[in-house]
């Protein structure tokens, strides 16, 4: 009960958030607006037991992510309107008459019965061993794509910096 | 579950929303009054004795001032951000342990009443997500004001934020790492656990070859406590803790001489002591976290002989507002006699120091772990 009730407020929210998203004039209040989905995500995860989940979606995408895009939005300058003009012709016919289609695809899995929606586990789930069955999962089983995407981060870090750093333009820059 | 569990636990989440509000009480007066010690002034001394009710007379004179709203201002966002600020420095509260806890009967079965708000599998976790969230108060405040200083003290805030929190969780890190090898149940993330795993004393974990076992005697008299292998990582955690809360000498976010108040100058009445309330409540959650993560949480001596039942069971709560209050001391002494960072100093600091400093400390940490854990690597 108390679970259809955060369901409920829950998804209304995190709908509300990803439309603002979408609607907002305000670049700010867009990314707050993604701030809203990513917590009633993280309440989700909760709800299914996930804590560690959870923490991360909160750790990595609230405190880092979204934060580096507030800041890239002050920096590059909050006043001025974005350039909301179509440049693509017939683009909003287009978008309709993809968004039907899509539709049409969802309706007719949904009626000719090929689709199940997903069932509650019915096993009990051990909660505390979220933390613990997880990191022995990426360090037994999943090592080697736990590794690799670690190189994988690196590199782009590396490439970042040495794409920012030394430029053509900045060959000579030697401070900092 | 019936109407007695679902009542302690409603205690439970009002006390550790108490605590932390009674101790900014004394905290903004303790630091006011530190302050003037350290620089020959006398403080507050006229809103009851030794000035104890400043606090108080501070806190309904903003209460019933006006508030002003300047004319630019985003509303929504501008509103927002002093409750944006306060809610994750109240959450964070709620996880930490700050007693023992005890059992009794009533309604005809034992319950158990634990002095924490939650105890979470994930509580460092927690902490450090909550701690993450707190500076959209800054950035909101300082982006929504619309006014130039504002702005600047909430990109700044970004910044410094983003900067410390990972030799931040990088020093956590290293005391987890620690934490487990001192249980047979291996690692753990619950702060309860953590305190938990520091009670009694060295002599416990520490094998001794042959020649040095009259060294045990002496490692029998010190407490199990984190700081001992872990000090590095304090000085760490400590260095960033002051970071994230924006104190001096990291207080560029609302540095009085550049930014007039930072992200807080449109703000004044209710709202501003919002952020007041937050800064100090957020003060208090790191040293308690800093308790928890190296002094032992509520560890300490318990006299079970000598004083009655019910001194015993708050003895650790006394313990832990103890040790938290000189945590809090150092925080204040810091302020009080360190002049501020420029920003490049506090840029290299968090990145060129502090977070090198922190990934060493965590290798040497792992190598002395896994020798603990393993055995050495020839043997």
């Amino acid at each position: 009960m108390v679970e259809l009730v955060l369901f409920v407020i829950l998804g209304a929210v995190a709908i509300f958030g990803a439309l603002s998203v979408v609607f907002a004039k305000n670049p700010v209040y867009g990314a707050m607006g993604l701030m809203m989905t990513l917590f009633s995500l993280a309440v989700f995860y909760v709800m299914h037991l996930a804590h560690l989940v959870a923490a991360v979606q909160i750790i990595v995408y609230a405190g880092a992510v979204m934060t580096l895009f507030l800041f890239v939005i002050m920096l590059i300058g909050v006043d001025r309107d974005e350039d909301t003009s179509e440049k693509l012709p017939m683009q909003r016919q287009l978008v309709a008459g993809l968004g039907l289609v899509v539709v049409l695809i969802a309706g007719v899995a949904v009626v000719g019965g090929r689709f199940d929606w997903v069932r509650p586990a019915t096993s009990t789930i051990e909660v505390n061993g979220t933390v613990q069955e997880a990191g022995l999962a990426l360090f037994t089983d999943w090592i080697l794509p736990f590794e690799a995407t670690s190189l994988l981060l690196i590199i782009a870090a590396a490439g970042a910096i040495a794409l920012a750093y030394y430029g053509p333009r900045r060959r000579d820059r030697e401070d900092a | 579950m019936d109407f007695w569990d679902y009542a302690i636990i409603a205690v439970r989440v009002i006390l550790a929303f108490a605590i932390p509000l009674v101790a900014v009480i004394f905290l903004v007066w303790g630091e006011r009054k530190i302050n003037a010690d350290m620089t020959n002034r006398i403080g507050p001394d006229r809103a009851g004795p030794w000035g104890i009710l400043q606090t108080v007379a501070d806190g309904l004179k903003l209460f019933f001032k006006e508030q002003v709203t300047p004319r630019k201002v985003e509303f929504i966002m501008y509103a927002a951000a002093p409750v944006i600020a306060l809610v994750p420095a109240f959450m964070t509260f709620l996880i930490i342990p700050w007693g023992q806890g005890f059992t009794f009967e009533i309604g005809g079965k034992v319950r158990e009443f634990a002095f924490v708000g939650a105890d979470l599998n994930v509580g460092v976790l927690f902490f450090l997500a909550m701690s993450s969230v707190a500076v959209y108060a800054v950035i909101l405040a300082g982006w929504s004001s619309g006014s130039k200083y504002p702005l600047l003290g909430g990109v700044r805030g970004t910044a410094q934020a983003i900067s410390y929190e990972a030799a931040m969780g990088l020093a956590i890190v290293a005391v987890v790492l620690f934490a487990s090898t001192t249980s047979s149940e291996g690692g753990t993330l619950s702060l309860v656990e953590l305190v938990e795993r520091q009670r009694g004393t060295w002599d416990e974990v520490v094998a001794l070859p042959g020649g040095l076992a009259w060294f045990e005697n002496v490692l029998g008299l010190i407490p199990r406590w984190n700081i001992l292998p872990q000090f590095i990582a304090f000085v760490i955690f400590m260095i960033a803790a002051v970071a994230e809360t924006n104190r001096a000498p990291f207080d560029l976010v609302e540095a009085e001489q550049e930014l007039v108040g930072g992200f807080h100058t449109e703000y004044s009445g209710f709202r501003f002591a919002m952020f007041f309330l937050a800064e100090y409540t957020n003060m208090f959650n790191m040293s308690a976290m800093a308790v928890v993560l190296f002094f032992g949480g509520w560890d300490g001596p318990t006299f079970e002989r000598w004083l009655p039942g019910f001194f015993v069971t708050m003895l650790p709560l006394f313990w832990f507002l103890l040790k938290t209050a000189v945590v809090l001391f150092v925080y204040i002494w810091i302020r009080a006699t360190w002049p501020r960072l420029r920003y490049d100093q506090l840029m290299t600091l968090g990145w060129k120091r502090l977070i090198p400093a922190a990934l060493v400390w965590l290798i040497a940490s792992t190598i002395v772990v896994s020798i603990r854990q393993f055995g050495w690597p020839w043997a």
